[in-house]
Formats: C-alpha cells, structure tokens, sequence
C-alpha cells in the first residue's frame, strides 16, 4: 500500500502540486487509521492530507483514477459522489433492469458487433438511464458503449481522449437530451421557456455529464488494465489552471484559465492594497511629533511619521486581439481591469492592423469578463485585410492619441509581434518611451521563438523598459503585481 | 508527539455523518472523513469554500455533538497577539506594585517580578484559553485569510504542538487536544507553513439532492415538492454567470421566504418576484430573471 501511495505522491508532484514530507507522513498516518475498502473515506482521506487547494482538485482527480483505478470492473462508483452506499443491490438491479431492456428488444435487433447487444437496445438503454437517473445502468451503459464504439487497441500509448470522442460521438447524448425535452414537453404541456423547461434542461444536462464521467472512467479503467497506472499517468498529466500556457490552450483549459483569473484577480487586489497601505514608512513627521510631545512633558516618546501616498500609475494596454494571440490580450484585459482601483486611469486599446480605444465598453460594463466579450464584437480594429500589421496600427495610435501619453503612464504592449513582413514603425515606440514613464511589451510566445519567421519583437524591444515572456496565468499574475 | 491521555471522539467516519446529522447539520463524504481523520491525527482543520456554505456552522455543530464548549477567534487585518493569545494584566501589575509599597514590605526585586508575572496577572485571549481549558472545547478560528501573513505565524505553534510558549512563564501544554477550524474565503494565499500543518477541507455549493434535504431540515412546515424545486432553481441560477452565486444560507432564506408566503409550489412569476433575496446584485437579478424566463433583459 505504501508503494502505491509513493507512486502516486509522485504522480502528483509530477503534475506540479507540491506535496510535502510532512503531507506525505499525515497520509500514510491517516490510511491507517480507516477502512481501506471503502473507496470513497479513502479518496477523502487522500485529497484532506494531500491537496491544500481547491485549484489542484483537478489534478488529484485525474491521477486518483489512474492509481487506484476501481479494478472490480463495475464502473458505477468512478462516477463522482453521488453514488449511494449499498450500490450493490442497485448494481443487481441495474443488470435485471438491462436484462430485461435487452430481452424486450431482442426481437428487433440482431447482436451488435462489439458488444452483446444491438444499437437500438443499447440506445433504449441509454435514454432509460437517462430518464430515471439510474447509477447503476448507466454504467452498463459506459461499459457497453466502450466495447462497442471505442475501438480500443491495446498497447497505443494514449490517453483516450480520443476514444472518449468516438464513443460519445455514436452515443449522440445532445440527441437523447432534445427526445428526452420533447418527452417531457409533450407530457408535461409546458410551453417553451418556460421555467419547468428550463429546470429540466439543466437537470438533463448535469446527468449528461454524469454518463461523459462514466464512459469516461470506464476507459480509463481498460486502459490501465491495459499499459499499467504510471504509463497511463503520464499520457493524461494536464497542466493545472496557472501554468496552461494561454496560446495554446484548448477551450476547456481556456473554460479552466476564464474561472482560474476570478479569484486570482481578488487576491491580487487585496494583496496589492496591503501593500500600498503597509509597504512604506515615510520621513518623520516634525510638527505632529512635537504636538504629541506635549502630553509627555515635551520628550517626544512617539515619534509620528509621514505617510507617503505615492501616486497610482496610468496603465495605457495596447492589445493585439488577432487570433493567434486574441486570448491572452482577452486574459491580460480581464486581469487589469480586474484591478483598475490600484490604477488612477486605464485605457485599453485594441488592435489588429487598425486600432480603436475600448476604454468605454470597460467603463460602462459591470464585469469586465462582459466587456472582454464585447471587445469581439464592438471594436473596430480591421483597416484593410485583418492580418496583424503592427507598423500601421502602432502609427494610427501615435496620430491619435500620442498626447495623452504622459510622465505618468505606463504603456504595455501585448502581442507576439508577428508582423506579417509589413513595416515594423518601431520610431513610434521609442517616441512612446520618451514621454511615458515605463514601455513594457509582454509577448505570449517563449522566448526561444522571438526574431524567428515573420516576429520582430527584437525591433521593438531596443526601445522598451522590458520585454516580458507571459505565457501562463502565473507569470501574468506575477507581472501585473510587480506594476502596481 | 504529546503524552497527554488521548481521548477517541469517533468510532468511524460514518459515525460522524450520523451525529453530525443528529444536531442537524447535513455531511457529505468528505467533511465525514476530514472531521474523522482530524479527531485521529490530532491535526486541525482548514475550511475553505465560498462564502455561506457553513463552514463555520461546521465548527459550530461538531462542538454541539461532541459537547465541547466553543472557544471562537474572529480574525481581522491587525490582530495580534495581545488579542490572538495572551496579555499582561499591567494594570493589575502596577496595583500589585502599589500595595506592596503601601504595606511596606520590603521584597526584593526578583520577588516580586515572580510574583507580578504570574497566571494571576494573565490575560488568557482565545488561543491559550483553549489550549489551558480543562473541559473539552472546539477551537474555531474564523476567516483566517483576514490577518496579515506575519500574524499568522502566531498560530503555527499552537497548531503543530498544541503549546503556547510564554518568555515569562516557560511553555503551557494543552491539557487535552481541542478539535481546531480553521475558516478562510480564500481572499489570499495561505503560508505553506500553515497549509501544512492542516489538513484541508474544502467545502462548495451541496449536490441538488443534498441541498434539498438542507432545505427541509432547516425550513420547518416545507413541502417536499417546494424544497425540490427550491433547490433545482438554485442549481440552475448557480450555473449562470453571475458575479455573486447564492450560498446555501441565501438559499434557506428563500424558501423561508416562500414558506411565510404560503407557496406550496413554486411558478415562474413568484420566482421572479423574490429573487432579490437569493441574489443581490442587480444585474445578477436582471440576469437571472431573464433566463429563467426566457424574456429580455431590462423588461
């Protein structure tokens, strides 16, 4: 057991959650004081002792299933909490209620080719789990659908995404919910958007992700029986929220990325106004320190200090919002915005080869996650063909509204400067630099790309303060805390 | 790690989901095994979720089943320890000093420094009044993320050792090992100093089922069929995007609400028209309202 437990600690260090001696110790002291057959006290047990946050949830989950993968091959307790304790009647019950599904359309169908029964069984089956919220038949249904449109073969190093997506694709659960919907409308009476309606949509759509689960782990599960916990370990490793690097992130890690920047953006706040509050003692204070003096017979026992107020910086965002680098300037965005308190001014500019100011869509939004979505819509940043062309929206921007840039901004660029061999204007930002207090460009590329192909960051950055490599959360975050 | 008698609060982990349920407060899994395991390693507990979950109901009802007294900190920007542990009654000290003079007594100084730096003169604050109390207490130290990182080194010793050291006393054990919460809103990050010394617990938005029952036991006279379909809006309005997501005690407040309305079911309009208590920002409202509806925002 503790062999088990050394593996998986380093699977999750390997995935990037710092687990400590210490943690490691309390985990190994709390297996022993519980029942090691129930799977559920045992996850607990781990995740309390282990994981000391909620965004490394994720990752436990994940290398949970690999490491101590349910080997009994039932497949209904991988699903998540919700499944009862004595799940074994249901089991049974489960597999009568299949056995009888199966029976009733045997008549119609002949045996499918993977598995023991037909499409329309299976697919009869599918909606019943549905309906009913049934634990136990939904997975005979992952486990039928599995063998049956996975197409698994054994020894490919994978990590089943794939095969998740061949599975769901023939199961087709979005078509179960709509007949379920019109099932429920033609009973029910209820008209279209209605609130029962929607109750029910959403009830439909929480048991949808249930049956993803389901097939989910029950991939899983074949595939460890298949390659072994570690091998499987490292083909379905994620990166946790901060360090997904935000170019190349597929919508679900931008999903993981958009929820990961709320509370991110709250801690920063609270922790960048402590330290304006706290961080500096001023010079002695002559005349409050004499009044005080006063009630100690004029021996200045209390010496008072003036408190600084040094003056919030101007932020000007200068965004690159062209696809290749359209989410990070929306995440950048997001982020400054989310902390414009700490800033007397922000001004936000977008751009693709025109440029538009977007300040009044952040002003006028209540969230700026609204006003990052109608940056899409709203601004008018295309002057000719909508490739990148930095040069010309650099001096549109030098044109328009290079007087306002003062002693007291600070300018960041944000963008990859792959400029599509049009001009680089670079005079533009070297004028910038002269009247602004600091020129920042945060390029989401690696730093090992930069000057390759089309990209002339180098152009630019001979007249910037910096130059900074942000590809993940966690180097934004550290970024925009050191301006503040 | 300390030789006092150690007392077993629980049996198993299931035992803890059923006391807990007996002083009505609704567990799952994980706050069954976390509470089990805590009582056993003789480690506290970081609570840690949004606000209204009843993270420090936790505390609250655990010190109700085991029958302990609760010793409560509230934590905010500032504390220190004068408030946190212990103080000098120096008050008391300078009278003390007074009336040896008055009497005359010529003590020398070491006498009377033993004398005036003794429990007498002690002000015993949250933290060492639960490591010195002599019946059983649940220590609850609230919204932890509210002191300032340096403060929270304060509370390392006490955590790891259930110890106080006190320069002028020498170190007081713990006369028995309290049950310790610790709540955050998670508004900052903990030290890591800290995170280890507990074990975590986190505590989100219940499953619709377990919300449910919530709701029952906590609004007596509530109809079966309201308190489902109380707990299912919940969930929808929960996915929206909202700024602020309603907690379960906002929960409650609604089908109390609904519940002094005489409501035994629920339509669209009543929901409409309460909304404001499960949610409270305006724009939430407007959202919410449009969605479960289907009409246009602003109408």
């Amino acid at each position: 057991m503790l062999g088990v437990l050394n593996d998986f600690i380093g699977e999750l260090r390997r995935a990037g959650i710092p687990v400590s001696m210490t943690e490691h110790v309390d985990a190994a002291e709390a297996i022993g004081e519980i029942d090691l057959l129930d799977r559920r006290t045992f996850k607990s047990a781990l995740r309390a002792t282990l994981i000391k946050s909620e965004d490394h949830t994720g990752a436990f989950e994940t290398a949970f299933e690999v490491y101590f993968a349910d080997r009994r091959g039932s497949g209904d307790e991988l699903d998540g909490d919700d499944t009862e304790p004595g799940d074994d009647d249901d089991e049974a019950e489960g597999e009568g209620r299949a056995a009888s599904l199966r029976g009733s359309g045997r008549a119609g169908g002949a045996g499918g080719q993977g598995g023991s029964m037909s499409a329309e069984q299976l697919a009869n089956m599918l909606e019943a789990a549905m309906r009913d919220n049934d634990a136990a038949l939904r997975g005979t249904v992952a486990k039928e659908a599995v063998s049956r449109f996975a197409g698994m073969e054994p020894g490919r190093p994978v990590g089943g995404t794939y095969y998740l997506y061949r599975t769901l694709r023939n199961l087709d659960l979005e078509g179960v919910v709509e007949r379920l919907m019109e099932e429920r409308a033609a009973q029910s009476g209820s008209k279209p958007g209605s609130l029962d309606e929607r109750l029910w949509r959403d009830e439909l759509g929480v048991r949808m992700e249930g049956m993803k689960r389901a097939v989910e782990a029950e991939i899983r599960r074949r595939l460890v029986e298949d390659r072994g916990a570690e091998a499987l370990a490292r083909s379905v490793r994620k990166p946790l929220p901060e360090d997904i690097d935000v170019m190349h992130a597929t919508r679900d890690e931008l999903n993981a990325l958009e929820r990961a920047l709320h509370p991110l953006s709250r801690k920063l706040a609270v922790r960048l106004t402590r330290k304006r509050r706290h961080g500096r003692k001023g010079p002695l204070d002559f005349r409050q320190t004499v009044r005080r003096s006063l009630s100690t017979g004029g021996v200045p026992i209390d010496p008072r200090y003036r408190h600084p107020r040094p003056a919030k910086p101007e932020i000007v965002v200068i965004a690159d919002v062209s696809g290749s680098v359209a989410s990070f300037a929306r995440f950048t965005l997001h982020l400054v915005y989310a902390i414009a308190s700490q800033f007397s001014k922000v001004r936000a500019f977008v751009f693709i080869d025109g440029i538009d100011e977007v300040t009044r869509l952040f002003e006028t939004a209540d969230d700026p996650a609204d006003a990052v979505h109608r940056i899409n819509t709203e601004a008018n940043v295309v002057w000719v063909d909508g490739h990148s062309d930095y040069g010309h929206a650099f001096s549109e921007f030098h044109g328009r509204f290079a007087e306002e840039i003062n002693s007291r901004t600070s300018v960041l660029i944000l963008g990859d400067a792959r400029n599509n061999y049009h001009a680089s204007e670079s005079w533009v930002i070297a004028d910038l630099q002269a009247r602004a207090r600091h020129v920042y460009w945060l390029n989401p590329e690696p730093s090992s790309y930069w000057g390759s192909g089309d990209s002339i960051v180098g152009e630019y950055a001979v007249h910037c303060d910096r130059v900074v490599e942000v590809r993940t959360l966690r180097q934004l975050e550290q970024f925009v805390g050191e301006l503040a | 790690m300390t030789n006092e008698e150690k007392t077993v609060r629980f049996e198993s982990p299931d035992e803890v989901a059923r006391r807990l349920d007996e002083v009505d407060y609704l567990s799952d899994d994980s706050i069954a095994a976390t509470v089990f395991l805590a009582d056993r390693l003789s480690k506290p507990i970081l609570v840690e979720g949004p606000a209204g979950t009843g993270k420090t109901q936790l505390a609250k009802s655990v010190a109700e089943l085991t029958g302990a007294r609760l010793i409560r900190l509230q934590c905010y920007e500032g504390l220190d320890e004068s408030k946190a542990l212990y103080e000098w009654n120096y008050r008391k000290q300078l009278l003390r000093i007074q009336a040896g003079q008055a009497a005359g007594d010529a003590k020398g100084w070491d006498e009377v420094e033993e004398d005036i730096f003794d429990e007498d003169f002690l002000l015993t604050r949250p933290l060492l009044e639960a490591i010195r109390a002599e019946d059983p207490v649940v220590l609850l130290i609230d919204e932890v993320d509210r002191v300032e990182l340096e403060t929270e080194a304060l509370m390392l010793e006490i955590l790891s050792e259930y110890q106080v050291s006190i320069p002028e006393l020498g170190t007081v054990k713990a006369k028995q090992i309290p049950l310790v919460f610790l709540t955050s809103n998670n508004t900052r990050e903990l030290s890591e100093a800290l995170k280890r010394r507990c074990l975590f617990l986190h505590v989100g938005y219940p499953e619709v089922d377990r919300e449910r029952l919530i709701v029952e036991r906590r609004v007596p006279g509530i109809s079966g069929e309201l308190a489902d379909q109380v707990a299912r809006i919940v969930r929808s309005i929960r996915s929206m995007e909202l700024r602020k997501a309603p907690s379960v005690s906002e929960t409650i407040d609604w089908a109390r609400t609904l519940v002094v309305l005489g409501k035994e079911t629920i339509d669209e309009q009543d929901a409409a028209a309460t909304l404001h208590i499960l949610l409270k920002y305006q724009s939430d409202i407007e959202r919410a309202r449009a969605q479960l509806l289907g009409t246009k925002p602003g109408t």
